[in-house]
């Protein structure tokens, strides 16, 4: 009776035991992270975003009127002229088309993380699957994986995503995804696979193999949750990419978005105001400096994140 | 070594092949042809509709058309630009491949150099004010909204200052009694760069193998005698004010280029060096006296060179990549630019071609970069 009764009353404690480890190791890495300052700085911004993406729901249905409010359709009746200068019932004041700019911001803000979102969460899906599988089965599985991830990484991003804006209708949602297939099968998969042949190698993979795991289980059990600190990593730099290609591609008006940060500049650029910098600069300065500081946001996070996991940058 | 570069060289063509399949692909997967042009057209008759689609081979199976499509790359013939009509894909493709080749070459040049620099100091003076401020304006460059930053500079540079031309690749009031033509001049001018480097280059390998002392002066007078010696060949033959005219256009899109990209070398250069830092025989160096200067530049350094030497690969797509951005901004008749306006004005045949050369570009840059690696690092013997 006793046996029986022993794994019950275990289990808890075991699962409290793993769960007091996992909360002693993230309030390590917490302030390893907190020492590298650049992190810090890259999260502020993330969070300043995430605020102003999440208030413009709430601003849209209490404060701000829709028909002179809404990013796309809306039109400032209160200004006379457009584009109008900052003032206090548009603080960072109209576009050539009378709708207001800091909606337009905020509204793009959602969209940008939603877009990122999806891009990071693609790419390490597949990242994280296809290195498992490669490293795990090695041969022939590997060579193809790896070859085929060879061509993806070679494949010129940018100009991809051109070529196929102009043949297919691209939005949001299918950007994402076309650069959360190519990243995942490309940059994403060789560098999970390095890792995980550090896993495979591993006592406990074999110990799983004795105890009868077959591969999936072995795969998505055992090696997959080893990966994930630095698919998590991975995922930082991808919405970095996923961002900014977005951008790039509205500002080129290949996009079919209704609105985003690169549109905004795209506007601006259509309507003839791109050179008066001084004269006009909340058209051009308000969306390019959200994109840089979003961008280059994420990217720090990545970085810092980098110190914490790689055991090889950590101080002596 | 011979064998490795055949086996390379085979890896290569095939992924070209891959990569060709799946430009045909994409193309191919949209629906309709060329022909659904005219299908709106009621005036238009259905024989003649069938005409043309067997006068472009359209009705032939898919296999046949994919097979005359890879014979058509291999040959170098992608058919007709819309927009530049009458000229062929492949001689726009001639005229404006050197152009981004000759941008991106110096482009990288300058940034891996300037990163590899910066990234060594700030790698010695780990958690320095220095640091925190270099790797946060680095990164901030580094994804900066690349249009932005462009006109900013453009803006700031030629608007405003007035010091360089807004964009474009010549000066056309300047050009309209030339001599000679453009794309002459500049094949000459990148001969002469290509010159310059490798006498430069043979210069600086002479001087660091045979240890001669004083060496960095010979270096920079060598320098200063070759660049001296060209500007004199150029002056003689009365087209020198002409390619300057190309230089004076060159160097924003240069200097832009250089400033988003150096910040991916500095970071890994940085990361590479606090690796190679642990290591024991830094230790032997620094126990054996030698000064900071020393251990840093000709210990560490060199050793932390090889990854960065590997990115180079990444950096240079990068800059290919992002250079269509640029090229776009600073309407610099290049690949990117190309590529840019053929996909907004929906000429396939040229968008096709255009990206296919990429393509190809990148690949050749592997190519070259797995060569690199070989001479640089001794232990690896092939």
């Amino acid at each position: 009776m006793a046996v029986e009764v022993a794994p019950q009353s275990a289990a808890p404690s075991l699962r409290r035991v793993r769960f007091a480890l996992a909360m002693r190791s993230l309030r390590e890495n917490w302030s390893l992270f907190l020492g590298t300052r650049i992190g810090v700085i890259g999260l502020a911004i993330i969070l300043f975003y995430l605020v102003l993406a999440l208030s413009h729901p709430i601003l849209m249905n209490t404060v701000w009127d829709e028909r002179i409010y809404d990013p796309v359709v809306g039109y400032a009746f209160d200004e006379t002229r457009q584009p109008a200068p900052p003032s206090r019932s548009h603080l960072l004041g109209t576009d050539p088309l009378g709708r207001d700019i800091l909606s337009q911001l905020m509204h793009s803000a959602r969209s940008e993380f939603l877009l990122g979102l999806l891009a990071a969460v693609v790419t390490v899906t597949i990242g994280t699957t296809v290195g498992a599988i490669a490293a795990y089965y090695g041969g022939v599985v590997d060579t193809i994986l790896m070859r085929f991830a060879d061509l993806m990484v070679m494949m010129p991003g940018i100009s991809i995503l051109i070529v196929l804006s102009a043949l297919i209708g691209v939005e949001h949602f299918e950007l994402a995804l076309i650069i959360g297939i190519l990243s995942g099968f490309g940059g994403a998969s060789i560098l999970l696979k390095s890792q995980a042949l550090s896993v495979v190698v591993k006592p406990y993979i074999e110990a799983a193999r004795a105890a009868g795991g077959g591969p999936a289980h072995i795969i998505f059990i055992h090696i997959v949750p080893n990966l994930l600190p630095l698919s998590f990593l991975y995922m930082m730099f991808t919405v970095t990419g996923a961002i900014f290609s977005e951008a790039i591609l509205s500002f080129l008006g290949l996009l079919d978005v209704r609105m985003s940060w690169g549109l905004m500049i795209h506007t601006t650029e259509a309507a003839g105001y791109l050179l008066q910098v001084g004269k006009y600069w909340w058209l051009i300065f308000p969306a390019s400096l959200s994109i840089t500081l979003l961008c280059s946001s994420f990217y720090l996070v990545g970085r810092a994140m980098d110190e914490v996991i790689n055991p090889r940058l950590r101080r002596l | 070594m011979a064998s490795y570069l055949l086996s390379r060289t085979i890896q290569i063509l095939l992924t070209l092949f891959a990569f060709i399949c799946i430009v045909f692909f994409l193309v191919n997967a949209q629906p309709g042809d060329i022909s659904n042009v005219y299908a709106m057209n009621p005036e238009l008759p259905p024989d003649a509709r069938e005409r043309l689609q067997s006068q472009f081979g359209l009705n032939q199976p898919l296999w046949q058309q994919f097979l005359v499509y890879v014979k058509n790359v291999f040959t170098g013939s992608f058919g007709l630009s819309f927009s530049h009509y009458p000229r062929s894909v492949a001689d726009v493709i001639a005229e404006r491949l050197p152009r981004t080749v000759a941008l991106f070459f110096t482009a990288t040049v300058f940034s891996f150099y300037l990163g590899f620099m910066l990234g060594k100091i700030i790698a010695w003076k780990r958690g320095g004010w220095t640091e925190y401020a270099t790797t946060l304006g680095g990164v901030t460059l580094y994804t900066v909204f690349t249009p932005w930053f462009a006109l900013m500079m453009i803006w700031l540079f030629a608007f405003k200052a007035g010091w360089f031309p807004i964009g474009k690749f010549l000066d056309p009031v300047l050009w309209r009694e030339a001599p000679i033509e453009a794309n002459t001049l500049f094949g000459r001018m990148m001969l002469t760069a290509l010159a310059l480097s490798i006498v430069v280059f043979a210069v600086f390998l002479a001087t660091t193998r045979l240890r001669i002392s004083g060496a960095r002066l010979i270096q920079l007078g060598s320098l200063v005698v070759a660049v001296g010696v060209m500007i004199g060949i150029w002056r003689a033959t009365g087209t020198g004010n002409l390619a300057w005219d190309i230089i004076k256009h060159m160097v924003l899109p240069v200097l832009t280029l250089t400033l988003i990209s150096f910040a991916g070398t500095m970071l890994l250069t940085r990361n590479s060096m606090l690796e190679t830092m642990r290591e024991d025989f830094v230790l032997a160096a620094r126990a054996k006296g030698l000064p900071e200067k020393a251990v840093r530049d000709k210990h560490v350094a060199r050793n932390a060179l090889l990854p960065v030497v590997t990115s180079l690969v990444f950096s240079l797509a990068f800059a290919i990549d992002g250079g269509v951005i640029i090229e776009s901004v600073f309407s610099w008749p290049g690949m990117g630019q190309t590529l840019v306006a053929a996909a907004i004005a929906e000429d396939l045949p040229l968008a096709v071609g255009a990206f296919v050369f990429v393509g190809i570009f990148v690949l050749l840059a592997h190519l070259a970069v797995d060569v690199i690696y070989v001479f640089l690092d001794p232990r690896i013997r092939y």
